[in-house]
């Protein structure tokens, strides 16, 4: 059972509705106390805050109880989460998902659900009613979620002040890897388990996997593959013994981004004329020109 | 064991019948080129042999399984049987044989093609059962409901017991039409169910009243989507179209 606090509930009907639910929540709504002021001002900031506050302080004391007395009644087993309204008001990606970082340090939720806004109703506070809805966005933030969460992100690697929306092109993890790939190629059966979990293609369990099978011998491709990895991404940017099977040379990001990108959203773009797209050049300098440039041969 | 390569053990289809096949395994210390129920359309050039089902001598062998590798390897077996693996009798015995060599941690031999591809079919089973839970739709017949499946695993063991729980107080049958067998359940304070089968199922045509609920049905699940989020593509994903033909809302008739 899920029951949501409406903000500015008073503490003691928090305190006794949490004995009854399994999950609670009280919604954010929107991204920052400016929006949070121009759409909805009857909620303010405090109190909105000071329910999540209250209930994450009962599931502390809950856990301390259940430790002394076996049959305590259980406070929110599930955890609290929120809920918080993306596209209704300008805040950037990384405003955002440094919000959602913060709210699950400070409240330790177990959830942020992000939800596109839809428009149905006209003001002029609110976007046009011929905006669609940025479902796109929506999937970024899910997916930067998971990587907070489960894969030892943290905000700030994902975006910044100077990089604050997220690549449509790429998921925020293919994004990350092609922005370092100085950190690639990864050698499987040596790398640990948090850079394992860096590379496109290799999820939780894949990683989990990986990590049980190398000890009873050593790996190679079609190992992986039964293991579960994504070898048309993870090619790219994994060695096996010191062996790679990828097409492409692996150290120009242009070139593997454009291999990695998601195809659709790629023409989708090209047709609204809004991607920016590079013209490579065959006769590019290559490695061994920025070595013979720096050595004076050429 | 080596592989004897001129014989074929054929048995009766049946998990105790597939037990024997592996004690007969034991028997002649070799594996057959393969084991196929007897009623195998597919004619072989190979001896055949046919292996008799001993109640004793399954369990013997079960038991055997329990002791010498694990109470996990055996679970495995068991719903191994239920899945749709190419080759699935001789590749559960090729497990059991590695079993019996490496012991409890045959299952963590992800690597090895027979726990490989077993684990892969166990996956299949695993989420066809919970597709099948989720997708079931029943029509009520006055005093029982009745639904109809066509799973490519035999999933009515995995999910029966669901069903048992959850629809405690009504007589109910669910009829797998691809594997011909069905479960049924009669309500009451000591509730019965028991597996039958049936190469087919004759229903009663659906009353007035039934009629007019599928419509509600089929207007509920037209009205309910949010407009600007209809995904064609997450809705193939989460709900495959193979599901579509028994679920009420994609069965329109008339004009609704």
């Amino acid at each position: 059972m899920h029951i949501k606090a409406i903000p500015g509930a008073d503490p003691r009907l928090t305190n006794e509705l949490g004995l009854y639910a399994d999950r609670m929540s009280v919604n954010i709504e929107l991204p920052s106390q400016v929006s949070l002021q121009k759409l909805a001002p009857q909620k303010s900031k405090e109190k909105i805050l000071g329910p999540m506050s209250l209930i994450r302080d009962g599931i502390d004391r809950n856990s301390k109880e259940i430790v002394k007395y076996k049959a305590a009644p259980r406070f929110v087993p599930a955890g609290q989460s929120t809920q918080m309204i993306i596209g209704a008001t300008p805040e950037s990606d990384w405003q955002i998902l440094s919000l959602t970082e913060g709210l699950y340090q400070k409240y330790r939720l177990k959830r942020v659900f992000f939800s596109a806004y839809m428009p149905v109703v006209e003001d002029r506070a609110l976007p046009a009613l011929t905006t669609p809805p940025p479902l796109l966005r929506e999937h970024r933030l899910y997916q930067a979620d998971w990587l907070l969460r489960f894969y030892g992100f943290s905000a700030r690697e994902l975006l910044d002040e100077a990089h604050p929306d997220f690549n449509p092109l790429l998921d925020p993890k293919c994004n990350w890897a092609v922005n370092h790939l100085e950190q690639f190629p990864v050698e499987v059966n040596r790398a640990p388990y948090e850079l394992l979990l860096r590379v496109p293609g290799i999820g939780v369990k894949s990683a989990k996997r990986i990590r049980a099978a190398r000890r009873q011998g050593r790996l190679d491709f079609d190992a992986l593959k039964k293991l579960g990895v994504v070898l048309k991404r993870a090619k790219f940017f994994i060695v096996c013994g010191g062996k790679s099977i990828s097409p492409l040379p692996m150290d120009n990001p242009g070139v593997i981004a454009g291999a990695v990108s998601e195809r659709s959203e790629h023409s989708r773009l090209g047709t609204l004329g809004l991607g920016n797209f590079q013209q490579l050049s065959l006769f590019g300098p290559t490695k061994e020109d920025n070595v013979k440039c720096l050595t004076g041969q050429i | 064991m080596p592989y004897r390569t001129d014989i074929v053990y054929r048995y009766d289809g049946s998990y105790p019948g597939f037990l024997c096949c592996v004690a007969e395994c034991f028997h002649d210390k070799s594996l057959p080129q393969g084991i196929q129920p007897l009623d195998e359309p597919q004619a072989t050039l190979f001896t055949v042999k046919v292996v008799d089902t001993n109640q004793e001598l399954a369990g013997r062998v079960e038991r055997s399984i329990r002791e010498k590798i694990s109470p996990q390897a055996l679970d495995m077996v068991r719903r191994g049987f239920l899945t749709c693996m190419d080759l699935k009798e001789l590749r559960l015995t090729r497990f059991i044989l590695l079993g019996y060599k490496h012991g409890a941690g045959v299952v963590e031999m992800r690597l090895q093609d027979d726990v490989h591809l077993l684990n892969k079919a166990l996956l299949y089973l695993k989420n066809e059962a919970h597709f099948h839970v989720e997708f079931i739709r029943f029509a009520d017949y006055g005093n029982f409901l009745a639904a109809m499946i066509t799973p490519n695993n035999v999933v009515l063991p995995v999910i029966v017991p669901h069903f048992c729980q959850r629809f405690n107080p009504e007589n109910f049958v669910i009829y797998d039409k691809t594997h011909g067998m069905g479960f049924r359940h009669s309500a009451g304070k000591s509730a019965t169910g028991e597996f039958f089968f049936a190469d087919a199922l004759e229903l009663p045509p659906p009353s007035e009243e039934e009629e007019k609920y599928r419509r509600l049905w089929q207007r509920f699940y037209d009205t309910i989507p949010v407009q600007g989020r209809i995904n064609p593509k997450l809705r193939r994903g989460l709900m495959p179209k193979r599901y579509w033909p028994n679920m009420t809302e994609f069965q329109r008739t008339g004009f609704n």
